[in-house]
């Protein structure tokens, strides 16, 4: 859906799900999860419907997520950091560790 | 500027600034050059707010691919970065009240502080765009591309379908077409009679500036490339199961369907006002740019003494108009606190008032030529209204037609509005939805409370608030 104009970039290390992908640094982790085509980021709690980042811009919440053990972070505002633990949330998201 | 962790956030502060953007940059920085003690709060990692995002900090190799009015942004942030501040990054506000208390949350650990002053500068968002499964997978807004582009210099692989009407759908279409992006159409859904109505305010955006003759080579550039492009375009549909598949859509008298993993939608924006109606501000309907807004003095001050709103938040007018109107609330801020006396005030400020009068100039032709049409806010019944609560256009009907008084009352029945979003992207559809089914006016309807938090916050940050 997705392709970057800075080719080059350093690349780190996150985990997707339990499993090492490659993403560029300093994008949001949402950026991250449209670049690698890993859609639907999560599944709704109302009606398990797919969804996915939507305005970007932390307004929305579209892209909840959980992020290093906790749930329901907003993806679009967190930058990816190098062994980052990323799980898409099916449904609610457990918000204690 | 003293970029500040979070341990030794100051209790009483004399002057929060909420936002980094044109608006809040300018306010913070013009407030802090006359002696105010002024602590600035943003959600952003980087100032710049939306319009200048990254500016400063691209990743891509060359930012003139995104125009001027972007690059425009660059030494604004940069004296920001030099200001004598404390700015602090990544910080949310979840509460605001009217005696100026206010909520924070940074890396995890909630603060309850106080000022004397407050600015909010929040800048805008989309205006909804609600048309049948726009909640799939592969639709997003117009800003969403852009920000994506911005902050991580990434564009659509597959070919896009933009969808919709205002500057930002035009100025990302011409953005994209420089980085080489295949636009499978554009679907402009400004409605006949709209350049009509908008040519009596031509004369004055003409001699406002150069901004509309931007906007025409950007029209001209669009049309050169050849991209497919409909006008008058209704009954917008997203097609898919799990993900966009197609875009479906009448354009004179015609049917017709494109194939497309990427729909982005766009029909101008509106004020973020999310923490000025939690803090019980004034509220007005804005006919002309069809959204709320909050009621303000010359300065910028709202109907709550000490709490102050600059740039988009109060009206939307653009990002030099923003940071204009910033520079003006900062000199009031001043001088209420006791650094400027009124004549050095108004001195100051005349010049920035006229400056900002010239880039408001173009609006109301802006305002009149992308009025949307009834039909763009108002969905079909099987659309989903509010995203977060999965409530459709037809339950919301449904509770009118019971009697539900208001949008308010539409929220505790249906729980449209209730969820993460607070009703950021539901709030206007279901108050235009009211107003189309009573034939009442927006005014009459009245908008949705908003209630804290403003921001998702724990049960357990909420209880251990320092």
């Amino acid at each position: 859906m997705f392709r970057t104009l800075a080719s080059g970039s350093e690349k780190i290390e996150i985990y997707l799900d339990g499993k090492p992908v490659p993403v560029p640094a300093g994008i949001s982790v949402a950026a991250a999860m449209l670049q690698l085509g890993a859609l639907p980021t999560r599944l709704t709690p109302v009606k398990r419907s797919p969804r996915a980042p939507f305005c970007m811009m932390g307004v929305c919440f579209e892209c909840l997520i959980e992020i290093d053990g906790l749930a329901n972070q907003p993806a679009c505002q967190v930058e990816v950091q190098s062994g980052m633990r990323v799980r898409r949330q099916c449904g609610a998201g457990e918000l204690a560790s | 500027m003293r970029c500040r962790g979070i341990g030794i956030v100051k209790q009483t502060c004399q002057l929060v600034v909420i936002g980094a953007g044109p608006a809040g940059m300018a306010a913070a920085q013009t407030a802090a050059e006359h002696g105010v003690d002024v602590t600035l709060f943003d959600d952003q990692a980087q100032p710049g707010g939306q319009i200048y995002r990254n500016v400063d900090t691209s990743p891509l190799a060359d930012t003139s691919l995104l125009g001027k009015d972007y690059v425009f942004g660059q030494p604004l942030v940069q004296a920001f970065r030099h200001a004598e501040l404390d700015y602090y990054a990544c910080t949310s506000v979840w509460y605001l009240d009217k005696a100026r208390e206010i909520g924070i949350l940074k890396q995890g650990v909630s603060h309850k502080i106080s000022a004397q002053r407050v600015i909010v500068a929040s800048g805008a968002q989309e205006r909804p765009m609600p048309v049948p499964n726009w909640q799939l997978p592969g639709v997003m807004t117009a800003g969403a591309g852009q920000i994506l582009l911005k902050s991580a210099a990434m564009v659509p692989d597959n070919g896009v379908v933009l969808a919709g009407n205002g500057p930002l759908m035009l100025l990302l279409a011409w953005q994209y077409l420089r980085a080489g992006v295949n636009i499978h159409a554009i679907l402009d859904t400004t409605p006949k009679g709209n350049l009509f109505r908008a040519l009596r305010y031509l004369p004055r955006a003409l001699a406002a500036g150069n901004d509309l003759w931007k906007g025409l080579r950007m029209m001209l550039s669009i049309a050169t490339a050849r991209v497919p492009y409909y006008h008058c375009v209704s009954e917008l549909r997203a097609e898919g199961d799990n993900q966009l598949q197609a875009v479906s859509f009448s354009a004179a008298g015609r049917h017709h369907r494109i194939d497309t993993d990427l729909l982005l939608l766009h029909q101008g924006v509106i004020p973020g006002l999310h923490s000025l109606q939690e803090a019980g501000c004034k509220i007005d309907w804005n006919e002309a740019q069809q959204c709320w807004q909050t009621k303000v003095d010359a300065w910028g001050e709202t109907s709550l003494s000490g709490i102050f709103v600059a740039g988009d938040g109060a009206a939307i007018g653009g990002a030099v108009a923003a940071s204009l109107s910033g520079q003006l609330t900062g000199l009031q801020v001043a001088h209420q606190l006791g650094f400027l006396d009124a004549g050095r005030r108004d001195h100051l400020a005349r010049p920035i008032i006229k400056a900002r009068d010239r880039q408001l100039a173009i609006r109301p032709f802006l305002d009149a030529l992308y009025r949307v049409a009834d039909a763009g806010m108002i969905p079909p019944d099987d659309t989903v209204v509010c995203r977060c609560e999965e409530v459709s256009a037809r339950e919301i009907r449904d509770v009118i037609a019971l009697g539900c008084i208001g949008p308010n009352q539409a929220k505790a029945f249906t729980r449209c509005g209730m969820g993460l979003c607070q009703g950021r992207f539901c709030a206007a559809t279901v108050e235009q939805i009211f107003a189309q089914q009573r034939g009442e006016s927006m005014a009459d309807v009245g908008h949705t409370s908003a209630r804290p938090p403003l921001k998702p916050i724990t049960l357990g940050q909420l209880a251990e608030t320092i």
